[in-house]
């Protein structure tokens, strides 16, 4: 059953008085789990638990022709499903709107957050250079996946190891990996959206606040010095957000960037120790 | 429904739940020779000669008579069409409204997203009647609707409604139960959030020994 207007009416209601069903704050994340290394194939993995939102990210390199116009640079490619494994309301089949959309919004933050030293993928320049490709897939959609996949990918990115790459026969040899991890930089994405009803801002919607938002803003921000850069944004659903809302909006990523990010951190470091 | 004089097994299709003459096979069970075979994964339940399947797991079956939640999704020519989350979308003629409602004008009844609380007035190959003639039955306002498993249902509301009425007195809330696993409840925040809590607790201990105890527990406790 779709959402119906008296669990709208609830979800408005309380969030009328800044509170929200399960009890979270209007700024307030669910619970974030974190697992590395979920695939034996893809050269970087992760799975990311966001409440019941769950989403696994694999990152397969490959070798390929730059672009004509960014001849020494390696290039990436998002892609992003949703299964019927994910909820009621998918299909299997080529991917909708939503999932086009998540997917390039996703991209859109690490592409311009600078966090892949572009020309450190130039194999030879013109010729060969490395592809990366970011496969999202949605297992659980209880809501705010493209937060759940941003995350996921960025970790899955962290974690992806070289393949062995032949020069003398200019393949790449699957299965063997070396040591040697993706050139990244500080400038680590963090993508968040923020969801809207009535006059009130929050983040981190599960299913029924989402069906039940009226706009949605995504910021993707990143650190790369002491200052906080707003890479990209993306605004959808059909109310509009006004400028109030928006600097409130801004305010908060830079306190959830703050929070969320050492957490981020946190949760990967313990899990390459371990 | 708590009563166990006899215990259950658990069954999977193709398994003999027993053989001999003497027993007749009821839901989800067939007959083969002399022995009852189960048609459906389920708690085999013997009651005198009839051997029946209690389903533990899967989607709401309608029934006729059956009080149901349901959404409305379409307005139709004469009726109003409704998701009750089985197999089939059901239907309410106009005719089946508690008042009169003008077929120009469905919507002010009930419109796209409402929810009412109906009853299965039959069930046909491929469609689902219902009607809101009777007590209670009628458009849901306020509160707010969660779901569990349909086959958790009898285990919420309990012998004689006992276990919906443990929960209804402990978070002054009311709670409307329908047999496709749609639950209303309304009252205040915390009431409502309790209640939820309990009621999936209910779903989830539903095989424990003791669910009320554990329930009257739970109630008690963060209170």
């Amino acid at each position: 059953m779709e959402i119906s207007n008296l669990n709208k009416q609830a979800i408005a209601n309380l969030l009328k008085e800044d509170k929200r069903l399960d009890g979270r704050g209007r700024f307030d994340y669910r619970d974030l789990t974190i697992e590395t290394n979920v695939s034996n194939n893809a050269e970087g993995s992760a799975r990311v638990r966001l409440g019941k939102t769950e989403v696994i990210v694999g990152v397969k390199l490959g070798v390929q022709e730059p672009y004509p116009d960014h001849e020494d640079e390696g290039t990436m490619m998002t892609s992003m499903e949703f299964s019927p494994i994910c909820g009621k309301r998918y299909e299997s089949g080529p991917p909708r709107m939503n999932a086009i959309e998540t997917a390039r919004v996703i991209d859109r933050g690490i592409r311009e957050s600078g966090f892949i030293d572009w020309k450190k993928l130039c194999i030879k320049e013109g010729e060969k250079v490395w592809s990366i490709a970011v496969d999202i897939y949605c297992i659980n959609d209880d809501g705010n996946v493209l937060d759940a996949g941003a995350i996921a990918s960025v970790v899955a990115l962290k974690m992806a190891k070289f393949p062995v790459y032949d020069e003398e026969q200019g393949a790449v040899k699957y299965g063997e990996f070396t040591d040697t991890p993706l050139p990244l930089t500080e400038n680590v994405p963090f993508t968040m959206t923020f969801h809207k009803i009535g006059d009130k801002v929050f983040i981190d919607p599960d299913r029924d606040e989402e069906d039940t938002s009226e706009a949605r803003v995504t910021f993707a921000v990143s650190k790369p010095k002491k200052e906080k850069i707003i890479n990209a944004m993306q605004k959808g659903k059909i109310d509009s957000v006004s400028a109030d809302e928006l600097i409130q909006m801004i305010e908060a990523s830079e306190k959830l960037y703050d929070e969320m990010f050492p957490e981020i951190e946190k949760q990967i470091k313990g899990l390459i120790k371990a | 429904m708590t009563k166990e004089n006899n215990t259950r097994k658990l069954v999977v299709p193709g398994e003999v739940i027993v053989s001999g003459e003497d027993y007749l096979p009821g839901d989800f069970t067939r007959k083969e020779g002399g022995e009852i075979i189960a048609g459906k994964y389920g708690l085999a339940d013997i009651n005198g000669r009839v051997v029946k399947i209690i389903s533990v797991s899967g989607i709401f079956e309608p029934r006729r008579g059956n009080n149901i939640l349901g959404r409305v999704t379409d307005l139709a020519f004469s009726g109003w069409m409704i998701d009750i989350d089985g197999p089939y979308s059901a239907f309410l003629p106009i005719m089946e409204s508690p008042r009169f409602v003008n077929k120009n004008n469905l919507h002010e009844f009930a419109n796209i997203g409402d929810v009412i609380n109906a009853k299965i007035l039959s069930v046909r190959r491929g469609s689902v009647d219902l009607t809101l003639k009777g007590r209670g039955l009628g458009k849901l306002e306020g509160g707010r609707i969660i779901k569990i498993n349909p086959n958790k249902v009898p285990r919420v509301i309990g012998k004689e409604g006992s276990m919906v009425n443990l929960i209804k007195d402990k978070t002054q809330t009311e709670i409307t139960i329908g047999q496709n696993g749609y639950i209303w409840i309304n009252g205040d925040i915390e009431g409502m959030k309790k209640a939820e809590d309990a009621i999936n607790l209910v779903a989830k201990e539903s095989t424990s020994s003791g669910l009320t105890e554990i329930i009257e527990k739970f109630l008690e406790g963060k209170k």
